[in-house]
C-alpha cells in the first residue's frame, strides 16, 4: 500500500520538469524544502513533545557549510552533503546535551536563545559575508533547470518521508510517542527517555540540514536571514497550520504557507495599496485562529486515523522468564523511609509480596500510601531502607532499572497515547524486550523483531480481552478498558511483579468484576500483585492479605476480615473522638 | 581603557539596564499571573515611540485605528452577552481618546501631552491584545501560549510596517541637559531614564504592597484556586497584568527614542533582552531579574566597545547556562496528561 | 428557612463521572456532614457546588439557581478546598486582607475590624501575622484559611476536609472553632473523612458512597449505625 504510493509520488515528480512553468518549479522547489524541514519540526514537535523556536539554524549551518565549500574551496556541491550533515548534527548533539538539562517550559526559550546566538554568528563570522551573505554557489548540478531541481527535491523529500514514517511504526516511533505524552509513564516501561529525546533532536536537525544543503544550491545565496528567529518561527507555523501530529502535516503546511505567502505578496499589496510583508501578517493570524478553534491543524481533518499495524499471528513470541515458585517472595520492603523536608511521609515500612499472592496498601487519606508505592515502583528514592525484587536490591535505582528487573505499574490517572491503536500501545510495554535503533526502523530492518514484539502485544491483548478493539484508538475506549489496556501494556514487560495504582477508580460495576476476575487469573497464574485502593468492597473481595497505613506508619496488617475487625483500623479510618 | 571610556561605557549599560528593568518587571508580571511569555512587549515599544513621532509631526497615528478596532469588537461581544456596563471602557473612553488625538494632530499640542496621549494608547492595547489572542486559549500549556505570542509579534510588526513605514524615529529628549562631571558628560536624559524606571519600579512596589487590588493580582499569581474562590475574576486580572506590562512598555520606548533611533522592528530587538532579564530572574523573581537586567545592559554596552560584532551572541548565549542552572536548581518534568 | 438545596446533582472529570444524582439540603444555622471513605466523591461534590465544576441537576441558594464561583462568592457562600488554596508568598494579614476582597468590592470598609475579630479567635495568627503563609505549619494553615473565609462574612461555608493532615489536638480545636461559627449564625457544609469528629459536632448528616448518599438522618442515628463503619471498610464477607 505505502510502497504504491511511493511509486505514484515518483512518478510525479519526474513528470515536474515536464509540466511547471519555470516559476512554478521554483515555488514547487522551496515547498519541498521547507517540507522536508518541516518534516524533522513533526517529529521533534508532534510527535516527541519538544519545542524548537530555532529550527532554521540547523538548515542555516549546513548551508553555509557546504555554500562556503563550494564556493571558495572549489569542493564539488555533493561533497557538502557529508560535511554539512555532520557539523549540523554535531552542533544539535552537543546543544541537545547542554540543553537536556532544562527542563520543561524553559527549553523552548532555550532554543530562542542560540538561534538568535547564531543568526547573529552568520552575519558576523568573517569570510561568511556578513549580513548580507554571499552568492554564486554552483548549483546542484551544472546546467540543471529549475524543473529537474524541484523534481530532485520532491524525490528527496519522498524517500525522508518514507523514512520518517517508517520509524513512527515501529519500537522507536512508539517510544517517541509515549515521551510526548508522559515522561513518567515511559521510563516506567523502561524507555531511557533523555536519550530518546536527544536522539530525536538530531535526528530533526539532520532533516533540516538535508533541507538547508538543497536550499544553498538551489537558491545559490545564503544569508543569515532566511536562518533566523522569523524564519524558525515560520517553520513552526507550517506545522501548526498543518498539525503537528502526523507527518502529512509537515508537507501540508509547508504547501500552505509557501504557496499563500507567494499569491499574498502579490495580492495584499495591491489590496490595501501600499507595500508591507502583509502575508506574514496574514498568516500569524491564521495561526492565532487555528490555535484557538482548531490546535490539531489541518491534516488530522483530511487524513483519518494512522495504518494501524497488522499482527502477524504466525510470528514467533518473545521469551518469557520463568515464573517464581508459587508463594516465593517477589518483592519485599524493609525499613523503607520517606521524608520531605520535617515530615515524614513514610517511616519504617516493610511490606512483602509473594508470587501468586493479592496484597492490597490501604489507609485513610495522607497516610502515606502513594508516597510507598511511588518509593517501590522506583519515582521516588527512599531516605532509608531497602527494597528487594527477587533478592536484588533495587531502591534509588530509578523506575527504569525496576522495570527491566521485571516491575511493572499501572497509574491512577490512565497514561495512553489516546490517538495510537490499542495494539500499539500494549506493544509500547515490549519496548524494553526489543533492540531495533533508530536508523534499523528507519531503513525496515527491524521487521521481525517488530512482528515478535506485536504478537506479543496480541497474546497479553487476548489475555485481559481487548481482541474485538485492537486496532481502535486507545482513547475511544470507556475507562475500565484503558485500565485493561494499561495492564496488557504491564504485563508486556514480562514482569514478575505488578503494581497497580486505584485500579478501580471511576469503573463501574461491571468493570470492577471483571477486572477483579483479570487480577484473579493473573495471580492463580502466579504473578505477584500489590495494589493501593481505596474501594473497600473492591479490596477486600480480592485480596489475600491487607496492610494498612495511616500517618505514615503500618498499622495493620492480615487477611481482610482480621483487618475489618480490628479495632485500631477502625479508629483510623472513621477517625478519633475530637 | 581609560577612565574616561569606562564611565561613558558604564553610563550607557546602566541606562539601557534601567530599560530592561522597566520591561523585564513588566514580562514577568504578565507571565506570573497569565502563564504567558509576552514577546511582543518589544514591539509595543516601537509602537509607543512611532506613535508619539506620529502625533508630533501632525498625523493622526495607526495605533489608534488598531486600538479603536479592537475596542469595537470587544464593545459588540459585550453587548450582545447583554453586558451595557461595557459601553464605557470600550465605547465612551476610546471615543475620547480618538478625538484627543485627533485635535493633537490637527492643532499641535506641547510634547507632554503627546506623550501621555501615546502611553494612553500604547497601554490600553495590552488588554485587548491579551483578551482577543490569548483569553480564548484558557488554562493552556505554556507553549501554545508561547507560539500565540510568536505569532502576535508578527501581526504587529507587519501593522507598524503599514502605519509607519521603514523608517525610525526619534522622539523629542525629556531633557537636553547635560552635566559636566570631570571625567564625563553625564547626559540628563540618562539621568531622567534612571529615575523615571527607579519611580516606576517603585511605584509598582507601592502598588503590589500597599493596595488591595495590587495584592489580588499578586494573589491571581500565586495561586489560582484561591484567588478565584475570594472573588478574583481570572479575566480581569490577566488584563490588568497586561495593561501594567504595557504601560512598562510604552514608558520604555518614550525613554530609548530620544536615544536611540527605533523603527518598526528594533522594539523587538529590545525586548528580547528584557526577556533574556526576566529569565535570568528564573521568571520569578523581581529582584534577579533587575539584576539580571543591569547585567545585561553593562554586558551589551562593554562588549559594544571591546567585540561589537559579537554583542548580541555573548546577550543570548547568556541564557543557557542561566537555563541549565534554573532547571538544576528546580527539576520538573512535564507530562502532557 | 433552606439556605441551600441540592437536587440530582452528577458531576465528574473527563470520563470518570464521580457523583451519580446526590440530593441534600441546609438551613441557616445549621451543620451539616458529609462523610465517607476516601474516593466516595466528597470533594466533588463540593467543588461542584461552588461552580467550579460543570454539574447537572440543580443547586439553589437562597432560593435563586446557582451560577459560578464568581456568583457564590458574591452571595457569601465561601469555600475552603482541600488543598486550602492559600497564598503561601504573601504574609498572614495579606491573606486575611484578601478573604475580604468581594465584600471589599461591594463597598465594604470595615475589613480591619473584621481581621481584628478573625485574630480573636485564631490568636496564633496575630502572633505569626507577618509571616509568610507558606511558612506556617499544617495547624495554622487550616486556621489561615479559615480565618479568610470568615472575612467574606460568609452566610454558608463550605469546608472541605477541615481536618487533614491535622494532629488529633489540632483537629478538637478546629471543630470548636467551628462549632462557635454556627452559634454565630453562620451555616456550614462540611465534608470529613474523620466521621466520628464530624458526626459529633453536625445536626444532620449524609454518608456518601461511590458518589451516592448511601446513608442520612440526624447525627445521634447516624453515630449508633453500624452500617456506617461498612460503607468505610467494605462489608464483611460471609465466611
Amino acid at each position: 500500500m505505502k510502497g504504491a504510493r511511493a511509486v505514484v509520488a515518483l512518478l510525479a515528480c519526474a513528470a515536474l520538469p515536464f509540466v511547471l512553468t519555470e516559476y512554478q518549479a521554483t515555488l514547487a522547489g522551496f515547498v519541498g524544502i521547507a517540507a522536508i524541514a518541516a518534516l524533522g519540526l513533526v517529529l521533534l514537535t508532534g510527535v516527541s513533545g519538544q519545542t524548537s523556536f530555532g529550527h532554521a539554524t540547523f538548515l542555516g549551518l549546513a548551508a553555509y557549510t557546504t555554500a562556503w565549500m563550494s564556493r571558495y574551496g572549489g569542493w564539488p556541491p555533493l561533497a557538502g552533503l557529508p560535511v554539512g550533515l555532520a557539523i549540523t548534527g554535531g552542533t544539535a548533539f552537543l546543544l541537545g546535551l547542554i540543553t537536556s538539562r532544562i527542563s520543561g517550559h524553559y527549553l523552548p526559550v532555550a532554543t530562542i536563545a542560540w538561534c538568535a546566538s547564531f543568526f547573529y554568528l552568520f552575519g558576523v563570522l568573517p569570510g561568511l559575508g556578513g549580513f548580507n551573505g554571499f552568492g554564486e554557489i554552483p548549483p546542484l548540478f551544472p546546467g540543471i533547470t529549475r524543473g529537474t531541481a524541484a523534481a530532485l527535491i520532491g524525490v528527496v523529500l519522498i524517500a525522508a518521508f518514507l523514512l520518517c514514517a517508517n520509524l513512527l511504526t515501529s519500537r522507536t516511533g512508539r517510544a517517541m510517542r509515549a515521551l510526548a505524552q508522559s515522561r513518567i509513564m515511559a521510563e516506567s516501561l523502561g524507555i531511557d527517555t533523555a536519550r530518546l529525546a536527544r536522539s530525536t533532536f538530531v535526528l530533526a536537525a539532520l532533516l533540516a540540514g538535508v533541507a538547508g544543503w538543497l536550499f544553498a544550491h538551489v537558491q545559490r545565496y545564503v544569508s543569515p536571514a532566511p536562518f533566523g528567529l522569523s524564519a524558525s518561527i515560520e517553520y513552526v507555523f507550517m506545522v501548526v497550520i498543518g498539525g503537528a501530529s502526523q507527518l502529512a502535516g509537515a508537507v501540508i503546511g509547508a504547501a500552505i504557507v509557501v504557496l499563500l505567502r507567494d499569491q499574498l505578496t502579490e495580492l495584499l499589496p495591491r489590496l490595501l495599496g501600499s507595500s508591507g510583508n502583509f502575508e506574514t501578517v496574514a498568516f500569524s493570524i491564521a495561526v492565532i485562529l487555528l490555535l484557538h478553534y482548531a490546535p490539531r491543524g489541518i491534516a488530522p481533518t483530511l487524513f483519518r486515523g494512522r495504518g494501524r499495524a497488522v499482527p502477524d499471528r504466525r510470528a514467533w513470541a518473545l521469551s518469557t522468564r520463568t515464573m517464581p515458585v508459587e508463594g516465593a517472595l517477589v518483592l519485599e520492603t524493609v525499613g523503607l523511609e520517606k521524608r520531605f523536608g520535617g515530615l515524614v511521609a513514610a517511616g519504617g515500612i516493610g511490606l512483602s509480596v509473594h508470587a501468586g499472592e493479592i496484597v492490597a496498601l490501604i489507609g485513610p487519606n495522607g497516610a502515606g500510601k502513594s508516597t510507598t508505592f511511588n518509593l517501590i515502583s522506583g519515582a521516588l528514592s527512599p531516605n532509608a531502607g531497602s527494597i528487594r525484587l527477587l533478592g536484588n536490591a533495587v531502591e534509588g535505582r530509578g523506575a527504569r532499572f525496576i522495570a527491566r528487573q521485571g516491575l511493572a505499574r499501572t497509574f491512577q490517572h490512565v497514561k495512553l497515547l489516546p490517538e495510537s491503536s490499542v495494539l500499539d500501545n500494549i506493544a509500547l510495554g515490549a519496548h524494553v524486550r526489543g533492540r531495533a535503533g533508530m536508523v534499523r526502523s528507519m531503513l525496515r530492518l527491524d521487521r521481525s523483531e517488530e512482528a515478535a514484539l506485536l504478537h506479543t502485544a496480541c497474546i497479553h491483548a487476548d489475555r485481559v480481552g481487548l481482541t474485538d478493539v485492537l486496532s481502535d484508538p486507545a482513547g475511544s475506549l470507556p475507562l475500565g478498558r484503558q485500565r485493561l489496556v494499561e495492564i496488557a501494556r504491564g504485563l508486556c514487560l514480562d514482569p514478575c511483579v505488578f503494581l497497580l495504582d486505584e485500579p478501580a477508580a471511576g469503573l463501574r460495576l461491571q468493570e470492577k468484576q471483571a477486572l477483579a476476575d483479570l487480577l484473579r487469573a493473573l495471580r492463580d497464574e502466579g504473578m505477584a500483585i500489590l495494589l493501593v485502593e481505596h474501594d473497600m468492597d473492591f479490596v477486600m473481595g480480592l485480596a489475600d492479605r491487607v496492610a494498612v497505613m495511616d500517618f505514615g506508619q503500618m498499622i495493620a496488617e492480615g487477611r481482610p476480615e482480621q483487618v475489618q475487625d480490628d479495632p485500631v483500623v477502625q479508629e483510623a479510618y472513621l477517625g478519633g473522638v475530637a | 581603557m581609560d577612565e574616561t571610556i569606562f564611565l561613558a561605557l558604564l553610563q550607557d549599560g546602566l541606562t539601557t539596564g534601567a530599560i530592561y528593568v522597566l520591561l523585564a518587571v513588566g514580562l514577568l508580571i504578565a507571565f506570573s499571573v497569565t502563564r504567558v511569555i509576552f514577546i511582543p512587549q518589544g514591539d509595543l515599544v516601537s509602537f509607543a515611540a512611532l506613535t508619539l513621532a506620529s502625533i508630533i509631526s501632525h498625523r493622526v497615528p495607526g495605533t489608534l485605528w488598531l486600538l479603536d478596532g479592537l475596542c469595537a469588537a470587544a464593545l459588540v461581544l459585550s453587548l450582545i452577552r447583554g453586558r451595557f456596563r461595557a459601553l464605557l471602557p470600550y465605547g465612551v473612553a476610546p471615543a475620547a481618546l480618538t478625538l484627543a488625538c485627533w485635535a493633537a494632530a490637527r492643532y499641535g499640542v506641547p510634547t507632554p501631552v503627546s506623550m501621555l496621549l501615546s502611553l494612553t494608547i500604547v497601554t490600553a492595547l495590552g488588554p485587548l491584545l491579551y483578551r482577543f489572542a490569548y483569553e480564548p486559549l484558557g488554562e493552556a500549556a505554556m507553549l501554545p501560549l508561547l507560539i500565540v505570542s510568536m505569532a502576535l509579534h508578527f501581526v504587529l510588526i507587519g501593522i507598524a510596517l503599514y502605519c509607519f513605514g521603514a523608517e525610525g524615529v526619534s522622539t523629542p529628549a525629556l531633557t537636553e541637559a547635560s552635566f559636566d562631571t570631570g571625567p564625563i558628560e553625564v547626559s540628563g536624559q540618562s539621568l531622567c531614564v534612571g529615575l523615571v524606571c527607579m519611580v516606576m519600579v517603585g511605584a509598582l512596589r507601592w502598588f503590589f504592597v500597599r493596595t488591595l487590588y495590587g495584592k489580588a493580582l499578586r494573589a491571581a499569581a500565586s495561586d489560582r484556586l484561591g484567588a478565584r474562590l475570594i472573588g478574583v475574576d481570572h479575566a480581569l486580572s490577566g488584563r490588568a497584568a497586561f495593561a501594567l506590562a504595557s504601560f512598562a512598555a510604552a514608558v520604555s520606548g518614550l525613554l530609548i527614542a530620544p536615544i536611540t533611533p527605533l523603527s518598526y522592528d528594533t522594539g523587538f530587538e529590545i525586548g528580547l533582552k528584557g526577556f533574556v532579564a526576566a529569565v535570568i530572574g528564573g521568571l520569578a523573581s523581581y529582584p534577579l531579574a533587575a539584576a539580571g537586567a543591569l547585567v545585561v545592559g553593562l554586558l551589551e554596552s562593554f562588549s559594544g566597545f571591546w567585540a561589537s560584532e559579537y554583542r548580541n551572541i555573548i546577550v543570548f548565549s547568556l541564557l543557557i547556562p542561566v537555563l541549565i542552572w534554573l532547571s538544576l536548581s528546580r527539576g520538573n518534568t512535564e507530562d502532557r496528561a | 428557612m433552606t439556605l441551600l438545596d441540592v437536587r440530582d446533582l452528577s458531576a465528574g472529570y473527563g470520563k470518570a463521572e464521580v457523583l451519580h444524582g446526590v440530593s441534600l439540603s441546609i438551613a441557616e444555622k445549621q451543620i451539616v456532614a458529609i462523610v465517607g471513605p476516601n474516593g466516595a466523591g466528597k470533594s466533588t461534590l463540593m467543588q461542584a457546588v461552588m461552580g467550579l465544576l460543570p454539574r447537572r441537576g440543580t443547586v439553589s441558594f437562597k432560593g435563586e439557581d446557582a451560577g459560578d464561583a464568581g456568583w457564590m462568592v458574591e452571595r457569601g457562600v465561601v469555600l475552603v478546598p482541600e488543598t486550602r488554596a492559600l497564598f503561601t508568598d504573601m504574609s498572614v494579614e495579606d491573606n486575611l486582607e484578601l478573604g475580604g476582597f468581594s465584600r471589599w468590592r461591594q463597598g465594604a470598609r470595615d475589613l480591619r475590624p473584621v481581621m481584628d475579630e478573625i485574630f480573636g479567635i485564631f490568636p496564633r495568627l496575630a502572633e505569626r501575622r507577618r509571616q509568610l503563609a507558606g511558612t506556617l505549619s499544617g495547624g495554622e494553615r487550616q486556621m489561615l484559611a479559615l480565618g479568610r473565609a470568615l472575612m467574606g462574612r460568609p452566610a454558608l461555608l463550605l469546608l472541605d476536609e477541615p481536618s487533614l493532615g491535622l494532629a488529633p489536638k489540632i483537629v478538637a480545636d478546629i471543630f470548636r472553632v467551628i462549632g462557635a461559627m454556627r452559634d454565630r449564625g453562620i451555616a456550614i457544609l462540611l465534608v470529613e473523612q474523620n466521621a466520628r469528629a464530624a458526626l459529633q459536632i453536625a445536626d444532620y448528616g449524609y454518608v456518601l458512597e461511590m458518589g451516592r448518599v448511601a446513608l442520612h438522618g440526624t447525627c445521634e442515628s447516624l453515630a449508633e449505625d453500624a452500617r456506617v463503619i461498612e460503607t468505610y471498610l467494605g462489608r464483611k464477607r460471609s465466611v
